[in-house]
């Protein structure tokens, strides 16, 4: 039983800590000040929901390591987070339309990880829950703001969705291990969650004057291990320093 | 560039804890009166600094002006009578 | 209405009898217009300094070694970014928009703190700047909390509450350092020895050469002079140089006991300007980083604009 709740929380770290540092890249270099500020509290929100869960596995698996252990010292192959999280930052069009895609997922998700009956996981997810509320509240405004802007706007909207769009099947795919927590009621069955995501996805790019893309594409395997290149470059330089001074505090 | 191009100006007011008023903290810009509050949330609370937030676009303020103070408030300074302490009572009963 | 106008003289003269009374100038109060124009350049200046700060420590943000310490630089460098927008706020109180601001800065006009043209090299350089940086700023902000303009006065006292978790944090990360591996303490020492001539400059130069002082201390624009906080800094610090086991690169530094303070070495005046006109290691990154992420930035902000003027047609529709 405790391996693939010790997988689930690895992963659901993973998730928030890739893309928190992802998001982390906006920071000095948002379109104006107030929007940086928002940016950060996001970022920050995600790490420290991969931290929580990082230090809920360290507890369970009780081998010697700590949530940083997990966080820094794993090669691609072993981080699990869904592609989406590990794409490039982009422009602030692609940012949006991903964060739009996560944001709805997460709040779905996370309001009924709530009634999780691991009360550790239901702890983490009802902080994730308020700060997801916003994050979403934040990126539906900006994909209608920028989707029925200017024409600029519109064009940039459209195409980050248009990129970003082929990951969002992995949100909806899950995993054996999840398989067994779902039947425990640990996790909760991201499958089942698709039709209220689309809808919600929908009502918002129709406020937005921006078109659904076409389904034809998708690429799937980040809880394989199976990632990006771009994830390979990301954790060269976050664990630059765990690496190149091993063993010691900092 | 134009000020006009800028993003409106707003200012922020913060209800510290229930109970106490809402107190100007300063201004950010934002599109609108919404995206305002966000903002306010994200720039001048980041140390749980409120419970409650105003915004209100700066340009609809109204403000007394530096020349009509004589007029407005020197009249005020001669009336002590409106002073709880102007008014001296027997020390028994002086904590009314 | 008041029947009559006070001239110019008369105005100046009740004005620097309420700045002499210690009574704050508020933003619709006359002003002379020299007065006026100093406190936007230096308001402005100091706006510009928080912003351009973000960005030799925000090059470690990605490699922070653990979570706590990636949240804490992460939390840190966005408050520089809302100390920038208290200041921004408090300046446009002066009737000057932030954009008018931002030109300045890209064209060079205005200037910021010319430290932020120092490379952050070493993650022991990220507790350095909050240790020394934030901590020779606090030094000079704690007597900006009293400055006449009270804007500028209110934003003081609310930056100088969150500065002192900026400082702190940098010196906490820091004594683990220096009680941490031989390489960690050398690279302590090294980030140290970078930072410290860099961080006294930052007061400005000597009180006697100091080209605006006189006139903003009789405004209290200014409280204290240049030299004053550079000695209660250095006296402040050097205790702290001591608990952490490091070296002061400063030969010359030794304590006065008839003063009850610290003499130091005279600052390399030479270097000060040479990165003040242009030639420090950074300046042009910073600056070009800064134009980029604003130009970059345009089309979002013009949806915007646009996005908000549709919605008030639709309204008024």
């Amino acid at each position: 039983m405790s391996q693939p709740l010790i997988d689930y929380c690895i992963a659901q770290g993973d998730d928030a800590l890739i893309f928190g540092q992802r998001m982390t890249e906006w920071c000095y270099s948002a379109p104006f000040l107030e929007e940086d500020l928002a940016l950060a509290n996001v970022a920050l929100d995600l790490i420290g929901r991969a931290q929580m869960f990082y230090q809920y596995a360290a507890e369970l698996a009780d081998d010697g390591r700590s949530a940083d252990d997990i966080a820094f010292l794993r090669d691609a192959r072993s981080y699990t987070n869904l592609l989406i999280n590990e794409l490039p930052r982009g422009d602030f069009g692609f940012s949006m339309a991903r964060f739009l895609l996560v944001d709805t997922f997460n709040v779905l998700y996370l309001e009924q990880l709530v009634d999780s009956s691991d009360a550790r996981v239901a702890a983490i997810a009802a902080k994730a829950i308020k700060e997801s509320r916003y994050h979403l509240r934040r990126s539906r405004d900006w994909v209608v703001r920028l989707g029925d802007g200017t024409q600029e706007s519109h064009q940039r909207m459209q195409q980050g969705l248009d990129e970003v769009w082929g990951y969002h099947k992995e949100l909806f795919i899950v995993t054996d291990g999840e398989r067994e927590l779902i039947a425990s009621g640990i996790a909760v069955d991201r499958e089942a969650l698709y039709n209220g995501w689309s809808e919600q996805i929908d009502a918002v790019l129709a406020e937005a004057t921006l078109q659904r893309p076409e389904d034809g594409w998708k690429v799937v395997g980040g809880r394989d291990g199976i990632h990006t290149e771009h994830l390979g470059h990301m954790l060269s330089e976050m664990q630059y320093l765990q690496r190149s001074y091993p063993g010691v505090e900092w | 560039m134009s000020s006009e191009q800028q993003l409106k100006l707003f200012e922020v007011f913060v209800r510290s804890k229930r109970g106490l008023d809402h107190k100007h903290v300063g201004s950010l810009h934002a599109e609108d009166a919404e995206q305002a509050l966000e903002y306010a949330r994200d720039c001048y609370t980041r140390r749980s600094e409120g419970v409650s937030l105003w915004v209100v676009n700066s340009s609809d303020i109204v403000s007394s002006q530096e020349e009509d103070a004589e007029s407005f408030y020197d009249p005020m300074d001669d009336k002590p009578y409106r002073h709880a302490t102007h008014y001296q009572l027997p020390d028994a009963v002086n904590n009314m | 209405m008041t029947q009559f106008k006070l001239n110019e003289q008369q105005l100046e003269a009740a004005f620097q009898a309420r700045v002499d009374a210690e009574q704050k100038i508020e933003p619709k109060d006359w002003m002379p217009e020299t007065y006026r124009k100093n406190l936007i350049r230096q308001m402005s200046q100091h706006a510009h300094s928080e912003v351009i700060g973000m960005q030799p420590e925000g090059n470690w943000i990605s490699r922070a070694p653990t979570l706590r310490r990636k949240m804490v630089l992460l939390a840190k460098v966005q408050d520089e970014g809302g100390h920038a927008l208290y200041l921004y706020s408090a300046t446009e109180t002066l009737g000057v928009t932030r954009d008018e601001l931002i030109e300045a800065l890209h064209d060079g006009r205005a200037k910021y703190a010319s430290i932020f043209n120092y490379p952050s090299l070493s993650w022991a350089d990220i507790g350095a700047i909050g240790w020394l940086v934030d901590g020779a700023a606090i030094v000079n902000q704690i007597t900006l909390q009293r400055t006449s303009y009270g804007p500028y006065a209110r934003s003081m006292v609310r930056i100088c509450k969150e500065e002192s978790f900026h400082q702190r944090q940098g010196y906490e990360s820091l004594i683990v350092l220096a009680n941490g591996s031989p390489e960690q303490k050398a690279m302590a020492q090294d980030a140290l020895n970078r930072w410290w001539w860099p961080a006294l400059m930052m007061f400005g130069p000597h009180d006697a050469e100091s080209a605006h002082s006189a006139q903003s201390m009789k405004w209290k624009i200014k409280r204290k002079s240049n030299d004053e906080l550079r000695q209660a800094f250095i006296d402040q610090t050097m205790p702290q140089i001591e608990f952490l086991g490091l070296t002061v690169p400063d030969p010359d530094m030794k304590w006065n006991e008839q003063r009850g303070s610290y003499d130091h070495g005279e600052l390399d005046w030479d270097e000060f300007q040479r990165v003040i006109n242009g030639d420090g290691p950074c300046n042009r990154d910073r600056i070009e980083h800064h134009k980029k992420a604003h130009a970059e930035g345009e089309w979002v902000r013009d949806a915007l604009r646009a996005y908000e003027s549709k919605k008030r047609q639709r309204l008024a529709a």
